[in-house]
C-alpha cells in the first residue's frame, strides 16, 4: 500500500517558484529520502505534507487520506519533526512526552519511548539544559509518540557529533523495523545513502530523479557526484552544511 | 496542558515574583512609609495608603496581562513552539487558551493576597461592594488582556513584544496612578483614566465608596457606564486580536 503520494505540488511565495511540479509515492515500511540543495523546495514540499502550507496546486495522502480533506485523521497518523522548532525552555523531558502523548487518541507508552531514546536518565531535565543531540532525541520521541504510521524527519542529524549522528541512524533503522514508514529530509550523502531504500532528488523546485541509492550510485561513482551530474551543484559541501546548521 | 503551563509558569521566577507578589511587596513597602499611613481631613478620614491599595492591584494585573502573556505567546511562535503544535490533532489555540486560564489565575491569586495582607497588616478596609469590585476586576483584566493579546498578535519577535509591553505598562500604569496619585492629577488626566484599561476609578468605587468620591471628578461617568466601557474595549480588542493573529 501506499503510505504516502505527493502529485503535482505547487507552490509559490510571491514571484518566488519554490516547489515546480513534484510528484513522487512513498510505499509502506520504506525509508525515502528527500535531497537537495538549500532552496531546492524540499522544506516547502514536506510543510506541505504536515499541512503547515496550503499548496497553490496538486495534491497529496497519508496512507490515501487526502492531507487538507481529512487533516484531523492525518495529524493521528502522521509524526513530524520539523527544523527549527523547539520547546519551552522550562519544560522537563517526561513532561513533554506526557503532554504530547495526551495530543492522540492512541499514543505510544511515552515511558518506553523514553527508553528507547536513551532519554530515561535525562527525564526531569529541563529542556534548556539538554545537549543538541538529547534535543533531537527528544523531537524524534515527540515524533513517535502519537504512535504514526508515517514519520516525517527533517534535517534529522544537522548540528550533530559523528556519534550522535551514528546513533540516530541506527535508530531510524529500529524504528523502520516496526513498521513505520519513514520521510527523510537532509542533504547530507552520507546519511541518505546509508538510511535510505530509495531517495528523491529535487533541485529548484522538481524532482530530478527518484531512485534506489545503488541506481543513483551506479550514474556516478559516488552519490555526490551523482548528485552533482543531476543537479550541477555540490548539496553537500561543507558551504551548505554550515549554512544549515 | 493547563497543569503544564501552570508549572512553566511557576518556574519563571521574575514573572511569579513581579506579576504576583509585587504588587503586595509594593503596598506594604509604601504602608512601611509612616506619612502615607495618617489620615487627613482633605480627604476625609482615609489614608494615603487606603486610597492608592487600587493601584497596587492594577501593577499585578496590568503586568500579566500586557507584559507576561504576550512575551510568552510571542516566544512559542517564534521558537516553532506553535507550529510544532499544529502538526499534532490539538490546535495551537489550545496552548494560548491554557496561556490565559494560568495568566488569569495568577492575577486573582495576586488581587486576593494583596487585598488579605493590605487588611492584615495595614488596615486598609476589605473592599465594601465585593460584587461589583469582581465585576470591574474580570472586566477591566478583560480589556488589558485585549490589548496584550493585539501586542501579541502583530509583533514578531519575543524582545519587541518586551518592549511593546513596558511601554504599555508605563503608559497605563500613568493613568492608574503609579506614578503620581491619581487624587493629584488634573481633572481631565483622572477623566481619561476611566477610560483606560483596567478602569481604576471604577475598581476604586467599588472598593471603597470614599475613596471612590476622592478620586472621582465632576465630569466622571457613572459606574456600570464605565464598566460598559471596559467590557467594550475587552470585546473590540479581542476580536481585532484574534482577526491580527498570525500563528508563524
Amino acid at each position: 500500500m501506499t503510505a504516502l503520494e505527493v502529485r503535482n505540488l505547487h507552490k509559490r511565495y510571491g514571484k518566488h517558484v519554490a516547489v515546480d511540479d513534484v510528484s513522487f509515492t512513498v510505499e509502506e515500511g520504506e525509508i525515502f529520502s528527500i535531497i537537495g540543495s538549500n532552496g531546492a523546495g524540499k522544506t516547502t514540499t514536506v510543510e506541505c505534507i504536515a499541512g503547515l502550507r496550503t499548496p497553490d496546486a496538486g495534491t497529496i495522502s497519508v496512507l490515501g487520506l487526502d492531507v487538507r480533506k481529512h487533516r484531523a485523521q492525518v495529524r493521528e497518523l502522521l509524526g513530524v519533526q520539523l527544523q527549527e522548532s523547539s520547546l519551552p525552555d522550562a519544560i522537563k523531558v517526561a513532561e513533554a512526552l506526557e503532554l504530547y502523548s495526551s495530543f492522540y487518541r492512541d499514543p505510544v507508552d511515552w515511558r518506553e519511548l523514553m527508553e528507547l531514546l536513551g532519554l530515561t536518565g535525562k527525564r526531569n531535565t529541563r529542556y534548556r539544559a539538554l545537549s543538541g543531540g538529547q534535543k533531537q532525541r527528544l523531537s524524534i520521541a515527540l515524533a513517535l509518540v502519537g504512535n504514526p504510521k508515517v514519520v516525517i524527519l527533517d534535517e534529522l542529524t544537522t548540528g550533530l557529533d559523528p556519534q550522535a549522528r551514528r546513533d540516530t541512524w541506527s535508530l531510524i533503522k529500529r524504528v523502520r523495523d516496526t513498521g513505520v514508514t519513514i520521510l527523510l529530509v537532509t542533504h547530507f550523502m552520507d546519511e541518505a545513502e546509508r538510511l535510505s531504500d530509495r531517495i528523491a532528488v529535487i533541485d529548484g523546485g522538481r524532482v530530478a530523479a527518484v531512485d534506489t541509492p545503488a541506481g543513483l550510485i551506479a550514474q556516478a561513482s559516488n552519490l555526490d557526484d551523482a548528485f552533482v551530474a543531476l543537479t550541477g551543484r555540490a548539496a553537500g559541501s561543507s558551504e551548505s552544511r554550515s549554512k544549515e546548521g | 496542558m493547563i497543569r503544564i503551563e501552570t508549572r512553566l509558569f511557576l518556574r519563571d521566577p521574575a514573572t511569579v515574583v513581579f506579576g504576583v507578589l509585587f504588587p503586595t511587596g509594593l503596598l506594604l513597602g509604601l504602608g512601611a512609609i509612616p506619612a502615607l499611613r495618617e489620615s487627613s481631613p482633605e480627604t476625609g478620614g482615609l489614608r494615603s495608603i487606603d486610597i492608592w491599595a487600587p493601584t497596587a492591584l492594577v501593577f499585578g494585573m496590568v503586568m500579566i496581562a500586557v507584559q507576561h502573556v504576550p512575551a510568552v505567546i510571542t516566544t512559542y511562535r517564534e521558537r516553532g513552539i506553535l507550529r510544532r503544535l499544529s502538526t499534532t490533532p490539538v490546535h495551537p489555540r489550545t496552548v494560548l487558551l491554557a496561556q490565559m486560564i494560568v495568566a488569569f489565575a495568577s492575577v486573582v491569586v495576586s488581587a486576593a493576597l494583596m487585598i488579605f495582607l493590605a487588611w492584615a497588616v495595614l488596615d486598609v478596609a476589605p473592599p465594601e461592594r465585593p460584587l461589583e469590585v469582581v465585576v470591574a476586576f474580570i472586566v477591566g483584566y478583560a480589556a488589558l488582556l485585549g490589548l496584550g493579546m493585539i501586542s501579541a498578535a502583530v509583533v514578531r519577535t519575543s524582545s519587541a513584544a518586551n518592549q511593546i509591553g513596558t511601554l504599555l505598562f508605563v503608559a497605563l500604569m500613568f493613568f492608574g496612578g503609579a506614578f503620581l496619585p491619581r487624587v493629584l492629577m488634573p481633572d481631565v488626566l483622572r477623566e481619561v483614566g476611566e477610560f483606560i484599561p483596567p478602569g481604576l476609578q471604577a475598581l476604586t468605587a467599588a472598593w471603597s465608596a470614599e475613596a471612590g468620591e476622592i478620586t472621582a471628578t465632576a465630569g466622571g461617568q457613572p459606574f456600570w457606564l464605565q464598566i460598559a466601557i471596559m467590557a467594550g474595549i475587552a470585546v473590540i480588542a479581542s476580536a481585532l486580536a484574534a482577526k491580527l493573529f498570525r500563528w508563524e
